[in-house]
């Protein structure tokens, strides 16, 4: 009996090691650290001052957001809130939808759960793998999605980058351009590692909005389960108690 | 007066109008289970401990939920994030609807092994597959819900099935959406179909499902009737002698199991709401978009065996039907097991190596099936899917042969205690 269950584990364990798809730039492992007051406070000044004049937060407040990185009310409205929102307030942006689709080809997405929908490591190289294309609208295409229709916002952050490309040739002699890296064509206010470390706050930010009760539900949830250890404990004394007379 | 339960007072007093007392003792405290259960029959407990969580907090969502297409998605995230406790709710909902799967695969597994399906309980069967199938039916609605893209082109691409029925399928999946494509009319009647009638449906026949079952006795694992065996236990010298009362002896027992089961529940919906995107799929985090079909749509892990059938069957004579047909033939040939399997042996304790083998193809093509069916296809995988659709057909199809060359061991008189 025990063998079989574990045989139906092990069947059971390729269904849970889906892979990601393989083909693509390489996602850049993200430094998450939902702890870090600072970093989720310095990614949200980022987001209002470069982002959410297309992106909107819709589905966050923001004097939630404020409680729960560590700012007042008060800094919060004085710091990140640029429109006559109130406090309590979704974080909405005044860009109109449908004009936003003319002007983009498509309306810039609200950002509130993208971290839950494209992944942490997604965001983290998507914001830092702009480049120089002169044969798209704005000038830069993106490396973790090609032909983004996002002009490169940071740029006066970053500086701008133009690809590196190695040359690869498969068994059949044919040649294939492979993204390999980036070179700064032109420097920015920040200096590359100022920037990963900016960028490292932005996407710790969005993934903070993405699940605010994330850090809370795991405190609980240790709780939970401690609790409920003891109480199979007692249950399961309870039933060897009731059974010591079944033969 | 009615009260034959020898009752006073209050209870006494209810017994005479209603049979409260009876009703305990005959499905409880007088209900003799074989004392020789083992893991495999927890599940049936489980599956009904689940079921009342997503009543319950299926209730508590729809307070808050607002199944319309301009506002479901943001009725979500308003309940992850404004309603107290609403992030619990939903999870323990969501979790729950994967944990339901599990533990009703596990129960179904636990009827094959030891062949729970057979004479005098074909009927109890019958209904657990009913039951099944509702509870498909549930999930896919309920997966609409939340308005994600996975929501939406999941039931494109299920509700699109019923296109392919020749004559009258066009017809007949625009009757069930209620508009050409899936939409707001669409998630309204779903959303009335997954919180009241799916639900009522399911609870009368988990009820058939339990009265029957209490109506011939409970299966064991050496596959033995213990009412055929001899008589008289310390309860009650006409109650069969390998008998005991299912309250309190297995419902202290189950106790057990629900706390095991809480345990992997609740580490889900704590550390792992959306267990790597299988519970809750990626993509469903991005709103619904009509215009925007993804690149790949996966179904949720409960359905992928079936999805990889569908996939399997090749189109044919211009109609990609066949497809169609292999999948609901796939739960349709799970009703006729009580017939298929001839064995007079139930349990597979005292079979033969043929049916563990038998058993064995169909559970491992089952399994991956499971695991094709989440993924993209390639031709390779589709020609393994197609071996493994055969494999799964093909043990249906040898179960009424197999007595005939199938070994079985004697089965002892009295339930045993491995």
């Amino acid at each position: 009996m025990k063998k079989t269950i574990i045989a139906l584990a092990l069947l059971a364990l390729p269904g849970l090691s889906l892979a990601a798809g393989g083909e693509g730039y390489p996602l850049e492992k993200a430094p998450i650290d939902l702890h870090d007051k600072a970093s989720l406070q310095k990614g949200a000044k980022l987001y209002v001052n470069y982002c959410m004049g297309c992106h909107s937060l819709e589905y966050q407040r923001y004097n939630r957001l404020a409680r729960d990185i560590g700012l007042t009310d008060e800094q919060v409205q004085q710091n990140l809130i640029f429109t006559g929102a109130k406090v309590g307030d979704l974080m909405k942006n005044a860009m109109p939808k449908a004009d936003a689709k003319i002007w983009f080809g498509v309306t810039p997405p609200d950002l509130t759960v993208i971290s839950r929908s494209r992944g942490v490591d997604y965001l983290y190289t998507y914001l830092q793998t702009f480049y120089l294309d002169p044969t798209r609208p704005f000038g830069v295409n993106n490396a973790a999605f090609p032909n983004a229709g996002m002009p490169h916002v940071l740029w006066e952050l970053q500086g701008m980058q133009k690809a590196v490309y190695e040359v690869h040739k498969d068994h059949d002699g044919n040649e294939a351009k492979v993204l390999k890296g980036f070179e700064l064509v032109q420097p920015g206010s920040m200096s590359p590692p100022e920037f990963k470390e900016a960028m490292a706050d932005l996407t710790n930010f969005l993934t903070y909005v993405g699940e605010p009760i994330q850090l809370e539900r795991q405190k609980i949830g240790v709780w939970v389960l401690l609790f409920l250890a003891l109480l199979t404990v007692v249950f399961y004394l309870l039933k060897k108690e009731y059974w010591k007379d079944v033969h | 007066m009615a009260n034959t339960q020898g009752t006073t007072g209050l209870l006494g007093w209810i017994d005479e109008r209603f049979p409260l007392t009876k009703m305990m003792r005959e499905h409880l405290t007088e209900y003799y289970a074989p004392k020789n259960f083992n893991f495999w029959y927890f599940f049936g407990s489980l599956a009904l401990l689940v079921l009342v969580n997503q009543i319950l907090t299926g209730i508590w969502l729809t307070m808050s939920y607002k199944p319309s297409a301009a506002d479901a998605f943001a009725s979500v995230e308003y309940i992850m994030r404004d309603v107290d406790w609403g992030w619990l709710i939903r999870y323990m909902h969501s979790t729950g609807a994967s944990a339901f799967f599990v533990v009703v695969y596990l129960h179904m597994f636990r009827a094959l092994i030891y062949g729970s399906y057979k004479k005098p309980r074909e009927l109890i069967w019958i209904f657990g597959v009913v039951i099944f199938v509702a509870l498909m039916a549930e999930a896919f609605m309920g997966y609409l819900l939340p308005w994600g893209q996975m929501s939406y082109w999941g039931a494109q691409v299920i509700v699109n099935l019923f296109s392919a029925i020749p004559v009258v399928g066009p017809d007949l999946s625009v009757w069930i959406r209620g508009d050409f494509v899936v939409s707001d009319a669409t998630l309204n009647r779903f959303f009335s179909l997954h919180v009241i009638a799916v639900p009522l449906v399911l609870v009368g026949l988990v009820v058939a499902h339990i009265l029957a079952l209490h109506e011939v006795g409970s299966n064991n694992p050496d596959g033995i009737e213990i009412k055929k065996g001899p008589k008289g236990n310390r309860w009650d010298p006409k109650a069969p002698a390998d008998g005991i009362p299912f309250h309190p002896y297995y419902t202290v027992k189950d106790l057990v199991g629900v706390g095991v089961f809480l345990l992997f529940f609740s580490f889900v919906i704590f550390f792992a709401p959306e267990m790597g995107g299988y519970f809750l799929e990626h993509p469903n985090f991005d709103p619904a978009d009509p215009m925007k079909t993804p690149p790949h749509i996966a179904p949720v892990w409960y359905f992928t065996p079936f999805y990889a059938i569908l996939r399997a069957v090749p189109s044919f004579a211009g109609t990609q039907v066949w497809g169609v047909l292999a999948m609901g033939a796939a739960i349709v040939m799970l009703f006729f097991l009580p017939w298929l399997d001839r064995s007079p042996v139930k349990s597979i304790r005292y079979r033969g190596f043929l049916f563990k083998l038998v058993l064995a193809a169909f559970i491992i093509s089952f399994l991956i099936l499971g695991y094709l069916g989440a993924l993209p296809t390639t031709p390779a995988r589709t020609s393994l899917a197609q071996v493994c659709s055969v494999i799964y057909f093909a043990f249906f199809f040898v179960l009424p042969i197999l007595p005939w060359f199938e070994k079985t061991k004697p089965v002892p008189e009295r339930v045993t205690s491995k």
